[in-house]
């Protein structure tokens, strides 16, 4: 087989696989379809979309190495929150936490701040604990586990990758006029989430 | 790209896509393939997300180390998972413990995001470990008995899987599919992580 043979194979096979519901052959498992849900979970969250897309977009305004970097220790580290919702740790301020990130980074996005790249993962860190958690705590009962686990993981991760889809345009002159403005849209947004949260 | 290959390309993604778009319900103890054992051993691992996903972690890693690491994984877990099946089948009906579920996709998922350089030795002995547990709580934790056939039909699909999810990571020479194998393994980290704290509730 080709190499491109092997390609498309594999995708198609990955694919298939990603397509299968719950098996209810263990006795381990329990609940019911999982994947879509966990998926769509940070998807129909605005403060979350507007948070994670901003990651994305500033991953790609800083550039490399941080374009690769977000994208691979986000999802732990927002586990890592996640694993403190389920465990019903106390953390305080989670919405405001979760609004607050879409204000600051999109603000970093707007303003183009370029922190020292330690800084920038510590601030995104800092913030992924908070969405991870909001996630955890509202862990629906009944849902598969591993499968909502990892649709969420993923549905993240795809917002990261819009984000960073729009940030490349920021390599041309009106790319960074469009990069932005989609911050400062984000900051608004955030802002607005903000006041929800204080109010 | 020549343009017939590219119709090749968009006809397979759309075939895959519609198939991924249409999926049914599982009912993996029920699985009868209506072909007898061996092929709903290899449809039931197929249906089973929390044995595929550890084998995906472990391809990824293997594949990333070499062709060498990759051999070594992909002849060495499909063994090791049918001796820890017989194990299962032996021992009877038992309930893993959460945690315990949790261990591989945490720490292949984490080797894989970091893309440690796990030693030749340290491929090896994942693979032994993973393919003994996994195969063992495959068949332990069943719900359905687990038939040799069945166990050996499952076995190929692992065979299958890990063969081809290794072969791809190897030949990738890109540096931005390498970081998406590496996004994948954070991914299955993550989700590690999330089942423990989901069976420590």
């Amino acid at each position: 087989m080709t190499r491109r043979g092997l390609q498309g194979t594999s995708l198609a096979l990955a694919l298939v696989i990603a397509s299968t519901q719950v098996a209810f052959a263990h006795t381990r498992v329990e609940g019911t379809f999982g994947f879509f849900t966990g998926f769509m979970h940070p998807i129909r969250g605005l403060d979350h979309v507007v948070a994670m897309v901003a990651v994305g977009l500033w991953g790609a305004q800083l550039g490399k190495p941080s374009i690769w970097i977000l994208p691979i220790t986000f999802p732990v580290v927002m586990a890592v929150g996640g694993f403190l919702g389920l465990m019903s740790v106390p953390l305080p301020g989670v919405e405001i936490g979760i609004a607050l990130s879409g204000v600051l980074l999109g603000l970093a996005v707007l303003t183009e701040t370029r922190p020292p790249l330690a800084l920038a993962a510590i601030l995104v860190g800092f913030f992924a604990i908070f969405h991870g958690y909001a996630h955890g705590a509202e862990l629906p009962l009944g849902e598969n586990a591993l499968l909502y686990s990892l649709g969420f993981v993923i549905g993240t991760s795809m917002l990261h990758a819009v984000g960073i889809a729009i940030g490349t345009m920021y390599q041309w002159p009106w790319g960074k006029l469009t990069v932005r403005t989609a911050g400062g849209i984000i900051g608004i947004v955030g802002a607005n989430f903000l006041w929800s949260a204080l109010a | 790209m020549k343009p017939w290959r590219q119709a090749r390309w968009a006809i397979g993604g759309v075939c895959a896509l519609s198939m991924a778009g249409t999926p049914t319900s599982a009912n993996a103890h029920l699985i009868n393939t209506g072909l007898g054992p061996l092929y709903d051993g290899a449809v039931h691992f197929a249906v089973s997300p929390e044995a595929v996903v550890p084998i995906v972690a472990l391809a990824l890693l293997a594949g990333l180390r070499g062709s060498a690491h990759a051999r070594c994984a992909i002849i060495l877990v499909p063994v090791a998972w049918i001796l820890g099946g017989v194990a299962g089948i032996i021992s009877g009906p038992v309930s893993i413990a959460g945690l315990l579920d949790c261990l591989p996709l945490l720490i292949l998922g984490g080797l894989v995001a970091a893309d440690f350089a796990v030693p030749f030795y340290g491929t090896f002995m994942l693979s032994l470990f993973l393919g003994l547990f996994a195969g063992y709580a495959f068949a332990a934790s069943s719900e359905a008995p687990v038939e040799t056939r069945d166990l050996i039909g499952s076995a190929f699909s692992v065979f299958v899987l890990m063969a081809v999810i290794a072969a791809f990571a190897v030949v990738a020479k890109w540096r931005w599919v390498r970081i998406g194998e590496r996004v994948v393994g954070s991914w299955i980290a993550a989700t590690g992580l999330l089942l423990a704290g989901w069976s420590l509730r």
